[in-house]
């Protein structure tokens, strides 16, 4: 037999249980309203099945699990399709999504998030304190990086603002500390992978435990400037480091830049 | 004890005498593998025409990993028997079919054995492919040796004992393998005989659409529907008008269905959307009639899986869970009477892949969601979300028994159970 609950929390779960109902009662109403909503022959209609997880307008995911799609890089957006599609990244469900879909059309979806403009809500705290050397350790790696480690600063790929370069660096910030905890863990593992040469396994292979929640930890509780675009592309793209060069899909044929 | 030693003696001479057969039956092709018969350098014609069949038969989808060298092999095929790993067709002398001849090539295709001799497992179709002409395989052989040799060993199957054992096999092939091309028939006109050497060779259909009794054998003329075990989806009946029957469409819209992936009446998901992606989107308008006519004269028959499981009642409690859901999640795109977008999402009243009696892709489809194949015809397809991670079993259960007993539609109801264990076996067999 179950134990009884105390009566407060007995009359507690039951005016829960009544919230609920008329939230659901709310949500159903609200639901069957907007079922005439027209139809539209529109990116935003084609990408319905993207932007279910995504967010709206790709603004990310309500749980720290989907990143963010609005204004990243569309040749950074571009080269994760095409890696969830040829098995350099793994996520079943991702993989699924993107299995039958064309370079072309993939580019198409690409360049239609990269051009979203959308708000980033301010960062969220941190779950557990940290402490103050810490932070310090991770801006100094993000912003200037560990020469005797040969470990590049992250402004010098991802723009001085961090928030990404053009075409194909995403921006680092306005990430949650768990997705960017699983990506640099993925990296390191070899379970996320990217365009031959992967410069980016090989930083993330360098870092240490340490080193890699220092600089996560900066970066997710850095607020997003509100210009958040893109730095424009540079005229020549310098390699990261003399032995670190990045690798990429081709930009497909009659897309545009 | 002198009966028990006869009785024992008569048991091991037959023994020997079933062994001697399977052997003659297995191994007495008589091919000669080092025969000339491939005039060498091919004409651009033959290397044209075996690329073409390369792909209409979906040789080159199978035989290429995901992300990996076109024809050098590794995908996993999965079957309720083991994983098996295609081959590298490329012409790598180590790994590939470098120093195969044309002969040891036919061999394969035409008796389903390896160049070493070795009994192939019949998960590379060479049921179907015993059917081509020598001419088309020596155009394939061509084709595949013109590939970039690339090396990539295969790995080794993944079989439970003892289905990968030539022993099993050989006892398998007694039972559900005959070599043999087609004859043409007479009764016929040429459009039909290409369309049926299309459908049941080049294209192996059956392959999936045949029904498989439990050691996976078949009739492979046989189209009246069969569950892919190992990959959680269901080949609807090709015969069956409650199924997948074409016999009843207009003519334009079976070329439309495989041309494009998508039809006014239904549309490809799952291994077939794969199939006209990477296949029957490139037959020639000449092979696309003809298939087009030989699947539409299929008689029609009505599948013994579509009874049964009629009789349940429907939960009203469910169906009421299910409206909801329905108008939450799905009536956005499908409408609110199920009624579906014309050009982009498919109608789900009168929808025979809503009411189809196995829910296998119905759950696929809900579970995993996804897009239709963007072929040339249908270049920027419109997709659907997953709900693997927002709805429960018992919601699933509810919102399928709604659209499957809505809007006239007269299919049987899904349970908690249904669902529960079909999507333990989806996770399973989910490609990652």
């Amino acid at each position: 037999m179950a134990p009884r609950l105390p009566l407060h929390s007995r009359l507690r779960n039951r005016s829960l249980q009544l919230w609920w109902t008329i939230a659901w009662s709310l949500l159903a109403a609200v639901a069957t309203t907007q079922d005439a909503t027209a139809f539209e022959d529109s990116m935003a209609q084609r990408t319905a099945a993207c932007t279910a997880c995504h967010g709206e307008q790709g603004r990310a995911g309500p749980d720290g699990y989907y990143p963010r799609l609005a204004g990243k890089p569309a040749g950074y957006l571009y080269n994760q399709l095409l890696n969830f599609r040829d098995g350099r990244r793994h996520y079943g469900l991702m993989t699924r999504m993107v299995d039958l879909l064309s370079d072309d059309y993939l580019m198409e979806i690409a360049q239609y998030f990269a051009s979203l403009q959308a708000p980033y809500p301010a960062p969220a705290a941190i779950g557990r304190p940290v402490a103050p050397q810490v932070l310090q350790r991770g801006r100094e790696l993000a912003q200037r990086g560990d020469a005797p480690k040969n470990l590049p600063a992250c402004a010098q790929c991802h723009g001085e603002r961090l928030t990404g370069v053009q075409p194909r660096f995403p921006g680092l910030l306005g990430l949650p500390v768990d997705y960017l905890i699983a990506q640099l863990g993925g990296w390191k593992t070899g379970e996320r992978r990217a365009h031959a040469p992967d410069c980016m396994a090989h930083i993330a292979q360098r870092l240490s435990d340490a080193d890699a929640f220092a600089v996560v930890t900066w970066l997710a509780s850095q607020p997003v400037p509100t210009d958040s675009a893109p730095a424009p592309a540079p005229a020549v793209e310098a390699p990261v480091a003399p032995d670190l060069t990045c690798g990429t899909a081709p930009w497909p044929e009659g897309a545009t830049r | 004890m002198k009966h028990a030693i006869r009785l024992l003696l008569a048991l091991a001479a037959l023994a020997l005498l079933v062994a001697g057969w399977l052997w003659q039956h297995n191994f007495n092709d008589g091919v000669a593998l080092d025969a000339p018969t491939v005039a060498a350098p091919p004409t651009p014609t033959v290397l044209e025409r075996g690329a073409y069949l390369a792909r209409i038969g979906n040789c080159l989808a199978c035989h290429t990993a995901r992300g990996g060298v076109p024809g050098a092999g590794g995908l996993p095929i999965a079957t309720e028997f083991g994983t098996v790993y295609t081959s590298n067709l490329t012409p790598d002398d180590a790994t590939g079919i470098g120093r195969w001849s044309a002969a040891a090539f036919w061999r394969a295709l035409h008796h389903g054995r390896s160049a070493d001799g070795r009994l192939l497992v019949p998960v590379f179709p060479y049921t179907h492919t015993t059917l081509l002409t020598r001419a088309d395989v020596d155009a394939l052989y061509a084709y595949f040796q013109s590939l970039p040799a690339t090396q990539a060993p295969t790995p080794a199957p993944a079989l439970r004992w003892p289905y990968g054992t030539q022993a099993a096999l050989a006892v398998w092939r007694a039972l559900y393998f005959k070599p043999g091309e087609l004859a043409p028939d007479r009764a016929q006109d040429t459009r039909w005989n290409l369309g049926r050497y299309l459908v049941r060779g080049v294209a192996h259909c059956s392959a999936c659409h045949a029904t498989r009794d439990r050691w996976g054998g078949a009739d492979w003329a046989d189209l009246s529907g069969n569950t892919l075990k190992g990959q959680g989806w269901y080949a609807p009946s090709l015969l069956d008008p409650a199924q997948a029957s074409v016999a009843h469409w207009p003519e334009a819209e079976v070329r439309q269905l495989l041309r494009t992936g998508v039809a006014p009446q239904g549309q490809a998901s799952g291994p077939m959307a794969e199939v006209v992606l990477h296949g029957t989107q490139y037959l020639s308008d000449e092979d696309l009639d003809a298939m087009t006519g030989y699947l539409r004269g299929l008689p029609s028959t009505a599948s013994n899986r579509a009874a049964g499981a009629q009789a349940r009642p429907t939960d009203s409690r469910l169906s009421q869970i299910g409206a909801r859901r329905y108008a939450q999640h799905c009536a956005d795109c499908h409408g609110v009477e199920g009624q579906g977008q014309a050009g982009a999402y498919p109608a789900l009243a009168g929808n025979r892949a809503v009411t189809l009696a196995p829910i296998d892709n119905l759950l696929q489809t809900v579970l995993y969601g996804g897009f239709n194949a963007a072929t040339a015809g249908n270049p920027r397809p419109y997709g659907m979300p997953p709900f693997l991670l927002t709805l429960s079993d018992a919601e699933i259960a509810a919102v399928l028994t709604h659209i499957r007993t809505a809007w006239g539609n007269q299919g049987s109801a899904v349970t908690p159970l249904d669902v529960h264990t079909l999507r333990a076996a989806a996770l399973r067999t989910a490609k990652s």
